[in-house]
């Protein structure tokens, strides 16, 4: 009796799968299609790729200019590169800091978990622009942070974080820092402690316990946790371009500049289209680690 | 050494939370501020909250955020619950790959990828059928997608959990699959649902990146207002609107929360008394 859904599955299937198809997975082909056309003056502004000649056929204008623009034009290398330094280090500082947070949390008393849990969770849904804004506001010139330290004369001169690369690092790891503790929590929570009991009841120290079971047992939630940083932060665009200076080029940023700016909608694609091979990888590695745990 | 670790442990989680908390607490508090100093405390004052009803152009661009949220978080709600039970219920059938990755993908996609690419299959489907115009649209089509991962991600794990011998015996007292279904089992995943549409709600209300790519010339949302004023620099009334906006988004997932714990409370004593 259990399968009787029968052939009404797919009313419950069907919609979803179309809808994040066509609006989901099709867009990434014609952002490829897109790379290889041309900028041109006209709505939308480029040049067709595929099209039909007057005697229907077709016909096809494949241009490599945009990737060979992105080889030669030192902006992109250097970009990338300090787009995945930013998030290397970034996610390794709330990998460090959020580590002993879910850890705390996991080991404290059921009652208190639900409410610590809400307390990181709200800032997690709460505006992320306006939160990296209000993090400007801290860290500026004339901000709460400098104020209090010249009114308690521990500096002589407000000290210049905005606009530099710390700005963006504290920009990250302040906005990205509930999306490490959330994964670290689950899978530290569900760590069987009589493992632990076992290794006390067999002379091993705390700290030996901790380095031989619970930390290899919740490399998985590291994982989660690194990717759910690591993923998104290359592809930052709101802090770089509200904290960072201009040496802080991160590759969001020129895209966006590329877009919005330049109005160059090909050599933007195409810089999408890079950057999208270039996380197919870490990307993978979230949905192999994220399938597991969910089907645990 | 127990101890101190502990006492370590506390601290360093305390102090991840004020570094949370802090910001917000000092822009909230910069909002009520008389001086349109940013720096310099003249007095408390609510000047700015006041301005915020005169402003045209902001009222506007919450009214479309609005709109947008609650319908886009209403769309997400229903195919994220789908895509949820096809993913817990059928255990085998064609594309459930393919659906498993899609619902997973936009959580972790950077913002300006899933944004450009969308923009340009909404540029080219314009082309083709003329439709659909850039504006409230498209700008709910794309935070529907991303939405509709939150949800199924919610819904899943909490159905998941659900105990299917209630579905069961109905089923065998001669209800249907459906039946069973909407009368046991969307009861049991009810507070998920809720709980989620809050979730998007908050999430479309905040979406920039996204929005700026698909919106076209002519709609701006209240983050792209935002955004623009901000990039000029600090601005009293912006903290006033922020405060606003950090507030009432708090409440709605306070609310969330809360519905999520209790009825896992009322779950957990359930199972106790059919215990007995």
């Amino acid at each position: 009796m259990k399968t009787t859904w029968g052939s009404g599955r797919w009313l419950i299937i069907l919609p979803p799968l179309i809808f994040l198809t066509v609006f989901f997975l099709i867009p990434f082909a014609f952002a490829f299609k897109i790379s290889f056309a041309e900028a041109a003056p006209r709505v939308p502004p480029f040049t067709d790729v595929i099209s039909f000649t007057a005697d229907h056929h077709l016909r096809l204008a494949v241009s490599l200019g945009n990737y060979r623009y992105l080889l030669t034009d030192e902006v992109y290398g250097v970009a990338y590169l300090y787009s995945l330094r930013t998030a290397f280090f970034s996610t390794l500082i709330c990998l460090l800091l959020g580590y002993p947070m879910a850890y705390a949390i996991a080991r404290s008393p059921k009652s208190a978990q639900g409410l610590l849990l809400l307390v990181i969770m709200l800032p997690f849904w709460t505006s992320f622009l306006l939160r990296v804004y209000a993090l400007e506001g801290i860290i500026r010139d004339n901000g709460f942070l400098n104020t209090i330290l010249l009114h308690l004369g521990l500096i002589s001169h407000p000290l210049r974080i905005m606009r530099t690369s710390l700005a963006v690092y504290l920009g990250i790891i302040y906005s990205y820092l509930p999306f490490m503790v959330l994964p670290l929590f689950a899978t530290l929570e569900k760590l069987d402690t009589t493992l632990l009991e076992a290794a006390a009841d067999l002379g091993s120290t705390p700290r030996r316990a901790f380095l031989d079971i619970t930390l290899p047992l919740s490399v998985p939630g590291m994982i989660a946790g690194s990717m759910l940083v690591f993923i998104p932060a290359v592809g930052e665009f709101v802090i770089p371009s509200l904290l960072g200076g201009p040496n802080n080029l991160m590759i969001g940023r020129v895209l966006w500049d590329e877009f919005f700016g330049n109005h160059d909608w090909p050599v933007a694609s195409a810089v999408a289209i890079a950057f999208l091979l270039l996380l197919a990888g870490p990307i993978a590695i979230y949905q192999y680690y994220n399938v597991r745990q969910l089907e645990a | 050494m127990e101890n101190r670790s502990n006492a370590v442990l506390l601290s360093v989680l305390f102090f991840g939370i004020a570094l949370l908390y802090l910001p917000i607490l000092v822009l909230i508090g910069f909002s009520f501020n008389a001086s349109p100093l940013v720096n310099v405390w003249g007095g408390f004052s609510t000047t700015w909250y006041t301005q915020l009803l005169h402003n045209r152009q902001l009222l506007e661009a919450a009214l479309l955020s609005l709109e947008v949220a609650v319908t886009a978080s209403s769309g997400a709600v229903v195919l994220g619950t789908l895509a949820a039970i096809a993913l817990v219920r059928f255990a085998r059938f064609r594309g459930r790959l393919l659906l498993t990755g899609m619902v997973n993908a936009p959580l972790v996609m950077p913002e300006i990828i899933t944004g450009i690419t969308q923009l340009l299959l909404f540029v080219s489907m314009m082309q083709l059928f003329a439709w659909p115009h850039r504006g409230f649209t498209t700008i709910v089509i794309s935070h529907v997608t991303f939405c509709t991962a939150y949800v199924t991600i919610t819904v899943q794990s909490r159905l998941q959990s659900a105990d299917r011998s209630l579905e069961e015996a109905a089923m065998d007292l001669g209800a249907g699959p459906a039946r069973a279904f909407l009368e046991i089992t969307l009861p049991i995943i009810a507070p998920a649902i809720i709980s989620s549409w809050l979730l998007c709600f908050t999430l479309s209300l905040d979406d920039l990146v996204i929005s700026s790519f698909v919106a076209g010339p002519g709609a701006s949302t209240l983050p792209m207002v935002i955004y623009s004023k901000v990039k000029l620099g600090v601005s009293p009334d912006v903290n006033a609107l922020a405060s606003l906006i950090v507030c009432g988004v708090g409440v709605c997932v306070i609310v969330a929360g809360w519905l999520m714990a209790r009825s896992d409370r009322r779950r957990a004593l359930e199972v106790q008394l059919a215990g007995r």
